[in-house]
C-alpha cells in the first residue's frame, strides 16, 4: 500500500462493491515502487480498481517497461484483457509483441511495472515461469513442441491439470473424469481419430492443435498463442481459426499474429503495438481507420497488397 | 486398478507367456538338469555352468537397471559399476565376517586386517555379521550414494555426455579409494576366501544352485518392477524428460525428482545384483570399479537393445556368453570381437538385437497383411 493512498481506501475494499465505488484518488503510478528483490509483492488493490473500472478484466499489464542494452522493447505499456475475450495483438517487427508475452509468462523480468491477475493477490512480476503457468496462464510457442515419442492421448495425459509428483505418477491411474476431459479436448482439437497415433507422425498443423490441446488440458484462464498459423496450409489455417474462436468465451485467448487476413477472420478486438507501447485498440476496422496506425503499420501492409 | 488390468498393463498376453516360459526354464528346468541329470550326459548342466549362468543373471539385472535410466530417462551412466560393487562389498563384508577364526591367522579379524596389524574392526564393519543388516546395506548404501550424487548432478542440470563423464569419474575415484589398504576393505586384493552364507557352505552344489535360483528370481522380479515403472505415468514422464526436458518443466513437472527416483531405484537394483554376484564368484575387489566394467554394462544394454528392458538383459547374456566362449577358445581374439560387436551394433543395429528382430517381424507382417496392426512395442 502506498503512503500517499487515502486512508479510506481500506473501507472501499471492505464494502465489496469495487466496480461501482468512487474511484479513489490515487496516483497513476505507485509512488514508492516495491523493492525488486522481494519475491512476490502484493497487488495494490486501488491501482487494480482504477485499471479495471467498469470492465470484467482478467489480466492487467500495468505500465511495463523493458529495455535490452538501452533498446526499449516495451515502453510503459498498459494492456487490460477481459475475461473470455479473443484479443489479437499485431504490430511491426520489434514492436514488442514477443517481449510482452515473455513478461506475462515470467520469462522476462520488466524494469518497471506490474502484471496483475485478477483474483490472485500477488504481482506476477517476480514469480517463476512454472508458478505463473500453475496460475492458469499458458503459452503456446511458435514451434510446436509436443512429445514426439508419445501417443496423442499420452501427450494430453501428461498435460492434464493436477498430479505432478513422482509418487502420484507411479501409483495413480487416470480417473473417469480425467478420461472424459481428455476426450473432450480431443474432440475440441479435432484429433479424436488420431488418439493412439504417435505425436511425431502428425502433420505440422495437427501438432499445433495437439499443443493447443495440451494447454487446454491444463485448464488455463488465459491462453497466449504465438503466431499459430505460421507454416500452415490453407485448410489448416481455417481449422485453427475455428478452434481459436471456439476457445474464447470460457477463457481469454490472446493471439499474436502477422497475417492480417487471419486476424480479420478471428478478431473482435485488436491491439496494435508500436515501439513498445499501445498505438491503438479497438475493432479491426476502427484500428485500420486510425491515421497513426496507417502511418506506421497498415500502410506498409496495404502496399504489399 | 484391479490385478488383471495391472497385469495387462505390465505385459501383453503373449508377453506373459514368454515370461512364464523363460521363468520355468530359469527357475525349474536348469536347476533340475543340474541336480538330477549327470553332467556327463548331453542334457546335464555342470556346477561350473550353473555358477557361470548365475553370474550372467546378475549382469543381466545390472543391465536392466542401467536400461531403466539410459533407455527410458536418457541418462547414460558410465559408472553403474559403482553401485554393483557397493552391493557386492556389502555382501562381501558379511561373508568375510562369516569366516572369522577360520582364516590363515585364526584371528577374529579378517586376514587382511591382521596383516595390517589392526587390533579391532573399523567402525563401519560393525553390524555386518548380521545377515539382515548386511542385506539392508546392500540396498541403502548404493541407494544413498546415488541419491546424493543424483541430487547435486540434477540440481546443476548436468545431462548428456557431461553426466556420463562424471559418472565415469565417480567410478574411477571410488576405485582409487578402494585400492587403498587404509580404506579397510581389503585394498588391492579385496574380500575373498568366503566359506559360508547364512550357514550354508558355498562349496556345496546345492548352495550354488540356490544362489543361481535366487539370482534368477531377482532378475524376473526386477524386470516386472521396471515394467511397472515404465508403463506407469511416471514412466511416460521419464520418457518425456528424455525427449524434451524443458517442455516437461513447462507442464509443471519437476524433472529432477523423476530422474532422481529412477536413478536411485536403478542403483539399488544394481546393488542387489552385485550382492548376489559376489558369493557366486567368490571375490570382490576394486577391479569391479574399473571404468571399463561400467562401460561394458552400457555395451550389454546397447547390444540387446536399449529402451526395451528385455533387450538389455538379453544383451548381458549374449555378450558375456560370447566372452566366456572366446576367452576359453580364442583368448587373444576376445577384445577384437568385443570391438567388432560394438561397431556392428552401432552401424547396423542401432536398436540392438531386439530392435532388429522387431523390425524384421514388422516387415514380415506388413508384407503379409497390407493393414498394419497396432503392435505392442515390448512384449
Amino acid at each position: 500500500m502506498t503512503l500517499s493512498a487515502p486512508t479510506n481506501s481500506l473501507e472501499d475494499e471492505s464494502s465489496g462493491d469495487r466496480l461501482t465505488a468512487e474511484p479513489p484518488t490515487v496516483p497513476l503510478k505507485p509512488s514508492t515502487p516495491a523493492p525488486r528483490s522481494r519475491r512476490s509483492r502484493l497487488v495494490s488493490q486501488e491501482r487494480l480498481d482504477v485499471l479495471t473500472k467498469g470492465r470484467k478484466a482478467v489480466l492487467c499489464v500495468d505500465s511495463v517497461s523493458v529495455s535490452f542494452d538501452g533498446f526499449k522493447a516495451l515502453n510503459a505499456l498498459t494492456l487490460i484483457l477481459d475475461a473470455g475475450e479473443l484479443r489479437c495483438i499485431i504490430g511491426p517487427n520489434g514492436a514488442g509483441k514477443t517481449t510482452l508475452m515473455d513478461v506475462i509468462t515470467g520469462k522476462t523480468r520488466p524494469d518497471e511495472g506490474n502484471v496483475y491477475l485478477v483474483g490472485h493477490g500477488h504481482d506476477l512480476v517476480g514469480q517463476s515461469e512454472s508458478e505463473i503457468a500453475a496460475l492458469g496462464i499458458c503459452r503456446k510457442f511458435q514451434r510446436p513442441t509436443v512429445f514426439q515419442g508419445h501417443s496423442v492421448f499420452e501427450n494430453l495425459e501428461l498435460a492434464l491439470a493436477g498430479k505432478r509428483s513422482v509418487w502420484q505418477a507411479l501409483f495413480h491411474g487416470l480417473t473417469k473424469a480425467d478420461r472424459e476431459t481428455i476426450d473432450e479436448v480431443l474432440q475440441t482439437i479435432g484429433l479424436k481419430d488420431a488418439r493412439e497415433r504417435r505425436a511425431g507422425e502428425l502433420s505440422h498443423g495437427q501438432k499445433q492443435w495437439l499443443e493447443i490441446g495440451m494447454l487446454l488440458a491444463q485448464k488455463p484462464r488465459v491462453l497466449l498463442v504465438d503466431e499459430p498459423i505460421a507454416g500452415m496450409t490453407h485448410a489448416e489455417t481455417e481449422r485453427t481459426a475455428e478452434l481459436l474462436v471456439s476457445l474464447a468465451g470460457e477463457r481469454t485467448v490472446v493471439v499474436v499474429e502477422h497475417d492480417m487476413a487471419f486476424v480479420r477472420h478471428i478478431a473482435k478486438k485488436v491491439t496494435v503495438l508500436h515501439e513498445g507501447s499501445v498505438l491503438a485498440e479497438g475493432t479491426l476496422d476502427e484500428v485500420q481507420a486510425n491515421a497513426r496506425v496507417i502511418e506506421v503499420y497498415l500502410g506498409a501492409d496495404h502496399a504489399n497488397g | 486398478m484391479n490385478a488383471l488390468a495391472f497385469a495387462r498393463r505390465l505385459l501383453s498376453p503373449r508377453g506373459w507367456i514368454a515370461f512364464g516360459v523363460l521363468a520355468i526354464i530359469g527357475v525349474v528346468l536348469i536347476p533340475t538338469l543340474n541336480s538330477a541329470v549327470s553332467p556327463e550326459s548331453a542334457l546335464g548342466v555342470s556346477d561350473r555352468v550353473i555358477t557361470l549362468l548365475g553370474k550372467f543373471v546378475c549382469y543381466a539385472t545390472a543391465a536392466l537397471a542401467l536400461d531403466l535410466i539410459w533407455g527410458f530417462a536418457g541418462m547414460l551412466s558410465l559408472g553403474h559399476g559403482v553401485f554393483f560393487a557397493l552391493g557386492g562389498y556389502a555382501m562381501g563384508m558379511y561373508l568375510m565376517l562369516g569366516i572369522r577364526g577360520q582364516g590363515v591367522y585364526r584371528s577374529n579379524l579378517p586376514d587382511f586386517m591382521v596383516f595390517l596389524d589392526w587390533k579391532e574392526l573399523p567402525w563401519f564393519w560393525h553390524g555386518f555379521d548380521n545377515f539382515a543388516f548386511a542385506a539392508f546395506a546392500v540396498m541403502w548404501v548404493p541407494g544413498l550414494l546415488a541419491y546424493a550424487f543424483g541430487y547435486f548432478a540434477f540440481r546443476s542440470r548436468i545431462r548428456g555426455v557431461y553426466f556420463s563423464i562424471i559418472t565415469q569419474a565417480l567410478t574411477y575415484a571410488l576405485m582409487l579409494l578402494f585400492f587403498r589398504n587404509d580404506t579397510g576393505l581389503g585394498g588391492n586384493n579385496g574380500l575373498t576366501d568366503f566359506k559360508q552364507l547364512y550357514g550354508y557352505p558355498l562349496a556345496l552344489a546345492s548352495t550354488k544352485r540356490a544362489l543361481y535360483v535366487a539370482s534368477v528370481v531377482v532378475l524376473l522380479f526386477s524386470f516386472l518392477l521396471c515394467r511397472a515403472i515404465v508403463t506407469s505415468k511416471a514412466g511416460r514422464v521419464l520418457r518425456a524428460v528424455r525427449d524434451a526436458e524443458s517442455r516437461v518443466m513447462f507442464l509443471g513437472y519437476d524433472p529432477r525428482s523423476y530422474k532422481l527416483f529412477a536413478w536411485t531405484f536403478s542403483a539399488v537394483l544394481c546393488g542387489i545384483a552385485g550382492a548376489l554376484y559376489v558369493p557366486q564368484v567368490g571375490i570382490i575387489n576394486p577391479s569391479e570399479l574399473q571404468p571399463a566394467n561400467s562401460i561394458e554394462m552400457a555395451i550389454w544394454a546397447a547390444v540387446g537393445g536399449r529402451g526395451t528392458l528385455f533387450g538389455a538383459a538379453l544383451g548381458a547374456f549374449v555378450v558375456n556368453g560370447a566372452k566366456s566362449w572366446f576367452t576359453v577358445a580364442l583368448p587373444e581374439l576376445w577384445l577384437y570381437v568385443l570391438g567388432a560387436l560394438f561397431i556392428t551394433v552401432t552401424l547396423f543395429m542401432p536398436d540392438g538385437i531386439v530392435g532388429a528382430v522387431q523390425r524384421l517381424v514388422e516387415k514380415r507382417t506388413r508384407a503379409a497383411a497390407p493393414a498394419p496392426a497396432p503392435g505392442g512395442a515390448a512384449s
